[in-house]
């Protein structure tokens, strides 16, 4: 990376408070292999800023002043740093080294795949062995007479973007399992994402059936009739299609869009409206330019608000969640969950149904576990989604983002519920980002492995524990009414902020 | 007065009534001069729901009685009570909550309706219920109110050189509005304040409200000079304002209207201070909104808070639509103004606007809660109250005769004291451990203000209060809620004094919607209530482990 680097220091350079443009810290820029750094030149403060270069999002040089050229600098985490540089020369090679620096072409340019994997090789094994999402299956009872673990995956032969380790119902045959793949987008079968003991329902989740106008498939039929079959005493499922009905309709001029209600017995089908990525991705850039307008009046700011339509998209998430929990809660009927590939906005209902279900879900070491299991090892494209590599811009959309903020509203209304502050999701999310870890490069679980990340980088999860302190909220108690069962948050628009 | 000539039916039985958080309950229902009473006997137990009338904002009505009238003229219709007949009274409170009540029998609901109606709008304000409220724990005899002008004086001694207290007013000729004793510069004599008073807008000249220590500078306030058309001038009111900076250079007079407002009430006699007249103060203007559109501001933003059905959309344009929240950022706006010239750049300041009763208050309050850290204790905060509000005329009769849900013509309504609430509470949620005081007390004040079992905010100013009787006949409510059993519950778990002032945001992000008093009737609150008593015990928990 050093190479990138034209000029590794700057002095004379002017920090700029941006709610206070007049203050400004002068100090030195320094440009290293993994951070810009600014080191503020008073001698009995030396503040220090730091910037990783993964979290920048862009750099912009606005006209150049008398006074020199100014910097600033987005980062994905929605910080803005104001810099000015005396010498135009010099901000230009700033601008350029670190455009180049945010953008790494291969996966090894990364920080966590920057330092030596042996120096602490013993820490580095344990840090990955910190979670286990198979105990975490066992431990909502899952295999048992109802659910099974199926090697139809083992070497991703069916499924690429899925974990090799699968649960699908006990009367699922091979044939129909592979069938049942065979007829879905990118291969992603229904499997079980989580079993409630309570009610013996189920949420699973897929892609969109290869359906088409009229195509069908007996072996996906009979998948679904075997999860009907693994909920006994239920005469139905529901299939929630996570997308605007209008968007699914589309979809089967492609060959691919939803169940026909005919063709399959006993499913009843629903459809949510969440948007898809693109739209996401430009609702995110429309709310954070709010944020930066210089003196908004509080009429420009709700406009803002409004037309970014940001909260609208957090609401349809945790509606779908909500629609999820009550069928899985109180109705006892299983859920199969798909949106187009089954990759975003499946795995944000499912997470977040999952959260509202699932008191340990609440707890710090649950939420990782949870994003381990419908993030990670479900095939979420975190590296397409969230910029790791320069790549195509139309892949990027804040999908766990949402999710996260779904958390963040729902401990907004329940301030007991939840382990961890809010400190915790604002650190998940800079991870999720950073590359300072493995956990969340690449695309999906095989891509991980074929990279070896498990030999060559440390995972996140234990340094997260470690400094579980600063993370804890005061206010939860395992014992409290809030702890405790399913969470029913009220969706109405006014409870969102 | 008879209450019980309003009353045509007193008791009804078997009505059902509804309200937020609680099953639908049956029993019977009683009317008497100021309350509703209903209780139901469910075996052992029996429950009792007591409703002051004055809290009822509006009451909407609706009778089925299709039967009832076939059968009044039929042969044995006179002795027969129609049977099926009935009515809905839906009581919409002024503190937000909606009740239901059904009641079997028509006419007895039209009574009811009736007696509600009549009896929830007294405007005698010895009728009122603070009159009859006589509770065991307390004694007429107890002390009413907190402080007096001459005890405040005696205890800010720094300012005595310069400043003295005038009873000038005692009789509350000079000023009706006015307290009978006020701060004003030592140099100044009470028949100079009388040429004054003269020549500001209902008496109120330029008195001190806050004294800053640290740079001796002053907050005044007083209504606007009456310089009309011609541009009037009192040679008075400007040595009275020379005296006030006396030699220090500049001060600062922030008008909470536009320029042009200000610039259109010379014609109805009003005015600003002119450059020319008053050389060595520098006009700013802030326009706060009052009257009328605060409280259609008020009206919408409940309606918006009421309507469950809209999407995020339409919420949100209705929220900005209600500019409740825009009123509220201008007002910490204005007192963060107000309150920099005072600390950060060392100059005295007169806020007026033009009656100096409302938004005058609302940027001087608010001003001293970010100045003063004695302010902000459970004591100073009501203290600031009593002093800034209560004894300094804000119109407490007239604005809240009516809250959100009254159908009524609006008249003087206005919910300044309800916004300045509001802005506390935003201070409050930026700077938690600043203030010693919870939100359960500002919900508590924003109840009280509209119905109350106490006098404290009856009438319109102090001489009004005096001349009811309300100080020898009533209980004050700011000496309950100091009581000991009281105490705990209005205080911040978490305060801890700070001498600095608090600088509030005043970035749009910043502010949010006040959800304790617009959502209260919400399932929402229930959550959050439940977090501030955990938090609570914890903090207690916390204090006993040390």
């Amino acid at each position: 990376m050093m190479e990138h680097i034209r000029t590794p220091k700057v002095e004379n350079v002017r920090l700029i408070d941006r709610t206070a443009p007049r203050k400004a810290m002068v100090g030195t820029l320094y440009l290293s292999a993994t951070h810009t750094i600014f080191v503020e030149n008073n001698p009995e403060t030396r503040r220090e800023t730091w910037v990783l270069h993964s979290m920048v999002a862009s750099v912009e040089r606005p006209p150049t002043t008398p006074s020199g050229s100014h910097l600033v600098v987005h980062t994905k985490n929605f910080q803005v740093v104001q810099l000015l540089i005396p010498q135009e020369r010099d901000a230009m090679d700033v601008q350029a080294s670190l455009a180049r620096l945010s953008r790494p072409e291969k996966y090894s340019e990364l920080y966590c795949l920057s330092i030596n994997p042996n120096a602490n090789k013993e820490e580095r094994e344990e840090s990955w062995s910190f979670l286990d999402l198979q105990a975490d299956y066992r431990r909502m009872g899952v295999p048992n007479n109802l659910w099974v673990s199926t090697p139809a995956n083992s070497e991703y032969r069916v499924c690429d973007t899925y974990p090799s380790e699968l649960f699908v119902p006990k009367s699922a045959t091979p044939p129909v399992i592979v069938g049942s793949s065979k007829f879905r987008s990118r291969g992603r079968l229904p499997v079980l994402t989580y079993f409630h003991q309570d009610t013996l329902a189920a949420i699973c989740r897929c892609s969109q059936p290869l359906s088409g106008f009229s195509a069908r498939s007996q072996e996906d039929e009979q998948m679904l009739e075997a999860i009907m079959k693994s909920n006994p005493g239920s005469d139905y499922i529901y299939v929630v299609d996570t997308r605007p009905k209008l968007n699914a309709m589309a979809n089967r001029a492609a060959g691919k869009g939803y169940e026909n209600e005919d063709h399959y017995a006993n499913i009843k089908l629903q459809f949510i409206g969440i948007e898809n990525i693109h739209v996401m991705r430009n609702s995110q850039q429309k709310i954070s330019d709010v944020g930066e307008l210089k003196t908004p009046s509080m009429g420009d700011f709700l406009w803002g608000l409004e037309s970014s339509g940001w909260l609208k998209h957090i609401k349809a998430v945790l509606d779908a969640g909500v629609f999820i929990a009550k069928a899985v809660a109180e109705e006892g009927i299983s859920v199969v969950v798909h949106c187009s590939d089954g990759w975003d906005r499946t795995a944000q209902a499912c997470s977040v149904a999952s959260v509202l279900l699932e008191p340990y879900y609440r707890t710090m070491k649950g939420l990782m576990l949870l994003i381990e299991r419908d993030w990670v090892s479900f095939g979420h494209k975190f590296s397409h989604r969230y910029n790791h590599l320069e790549g195509d811009p139309k892949e990027v959309s804040p999908v766990i983002d949402q999710f996260l903020e779904c958390v963040w509203q729902l401990s907004e209304q329940f301030p007991c519920a939840f382990e961890f502050n809010e400190r915790f999701l604002v650190q998940l999310h800079r991870h999720v980002y950073s590359c300072q870890y493995g956990n969340f490069l690449g695309n999906s679980q095989k891509e991980r492995r074929d990279m070896g990340l498990r030999e060559r980088t440390h995972s996140l999860w234990p340094q997260l524990w470690k400094d579980r302190a600063q993370y804890a909220n005061p206010l939860y108690r395992a014992d409290h009414t809030q702890t405790q069962g399913i969470l029913r948050p009220n969706t109405t628009p006014y409870c969102f902020k | 007065m008879e209450f019980s000539e309003h009353i045509k039916t007193a008791n009804v039985e078997d009505v059902v009534l509804r309200r937020p958080f609680h099953p639908p309950m049956q029993g019977t229902l009683c009317v008497t001069g100021h309350h509703l009473l209903f209780s139901n006997r469910d075996g052992d137990s029996s429950r009792l729901v007591l409703l002051l009338l004055r809290n009822i904002d509006a009451i909407e009505k609706s009778v089925e009685n299709l039967l009832g009238y076939s059968s009044l003229f039929s042969s044995t219709g006179q002795s027969q009570r129609p049977s099926v007949s009935s009515g809905t009274i839906t009581l919409k409170c002024k503190d937000l909550c909606v009740l239901q009540l059904d009641i079997p029998g028509m006419e007895e609901c039209l009574n009811i309706a009736r007696s509600i109606e009549y009896l929830s709008s007294l405007d005698i304000v010895s009728d009122m219920y603070p009159f009859f409220y006589r509770p065991l724990k307390l004694s007429l005899q107890d002390q009413w109110g907190l402080s007096s002008p001459e005890q405040n004086y005696a205890q800010m001694e720094e300012l005595q050189d310069r400043w003295r207290l005038s009873h000038v007013n005692k009789d509350y000729s000079v000023c009706p509005s006015y307290p009978p004793a006020v701060i004003v510069p030592h140099s100044i004599d009470d028949e100079t304040l009388v040429k004054v008073a003269k020549f500001r807008q209902g008496g109120r000249f330029p008195v001190l409200c806050y004294y800053h220590r640290k740079n001796g500078m002053v907050i005044m306030r007083s209504s606007q000079p009456l310089t009309g058309a011609n541009r009037k001038r009192c040679r008075e009111d400007e040595l009275l304002l020379q005296a006030v900076i006396d030699g220090s250079g500049l001060g600062y007079i922030i008008d909470t209207r536009s320029n042009q407002q200000a610039q259109q009430a010379r014609m109805t006699g009003g005015g600003f201070e002119s450059k020319s007249s008053y050389s060595c103060w520098k006009r700013l203007h802030r326009q706060l909104e009052r009257g009328k559109v605060l409280q259609e501001s008020l009206i919408k933003l409940v309606e918006a808070c009421g309507d469950h059905s809209h999407s995020v959309d339409r919420w949100l344009s209705k929220l900005e639509n209600s500019k409740w929240l825009s009123h509220v950022h201008t007002a910490l706006a204005t007192a963060g103004l107000l309150a920099e010239c005072v600390e950060r750049d060392g100059h005295s300041v007169l806020v007026h606007g033009s009656e100096g009763t409302d938004a005058t208050l609302l940027v001087s309050s608010l001003a001293q809660l970010i100045l003063d850290p004695n302010t902000r204790t459970l004591d100073g905060f009501l203290g600031l109250l009593e002093r800034e509000w209560l004894l300094a005329g804000h119109p407490f009769q007239h604005r809240c005769a009516h809250s959100a849900y009254s159908h009524a013509r609006l008249r003087l309504e206005a919910p300044v004291f309800v916004l300045l609430l509001d802005c506390v509470w935003q201070l409050a949620r930026q700077f938690p451990l600043a203030m010693g005081f919870s939100e359960p007390l500002l919900l508590r004040l924003a109840r009280e203000v509209y119905a109350s079992d106490y006098g404290t905010f009856l009438c319109n100013s102090d001489q009004e209060r005096c001349a009811a009787g309300v100080k020898e006949r009533t209980h004050c409510l700011f000496q309950f809620l100091l009581k000991p059993s009281e105490r705990e519950h209005y205080s911040n778990p978490l305060y801890e004094p700070t001498e600095l002032a608090i600088w509030p945001s005043i970035q749009p992000q910043s502010l949010q919607l006040w959800r304790g008093l617009f959502l209260r009737w919400t399932q929402h609150a229930v959550h959050l209530e439940k977090a501030q008593e955990e938090l609570r015990n914890l903090v207690i928990e916390c204090r006993g482990a040390s």
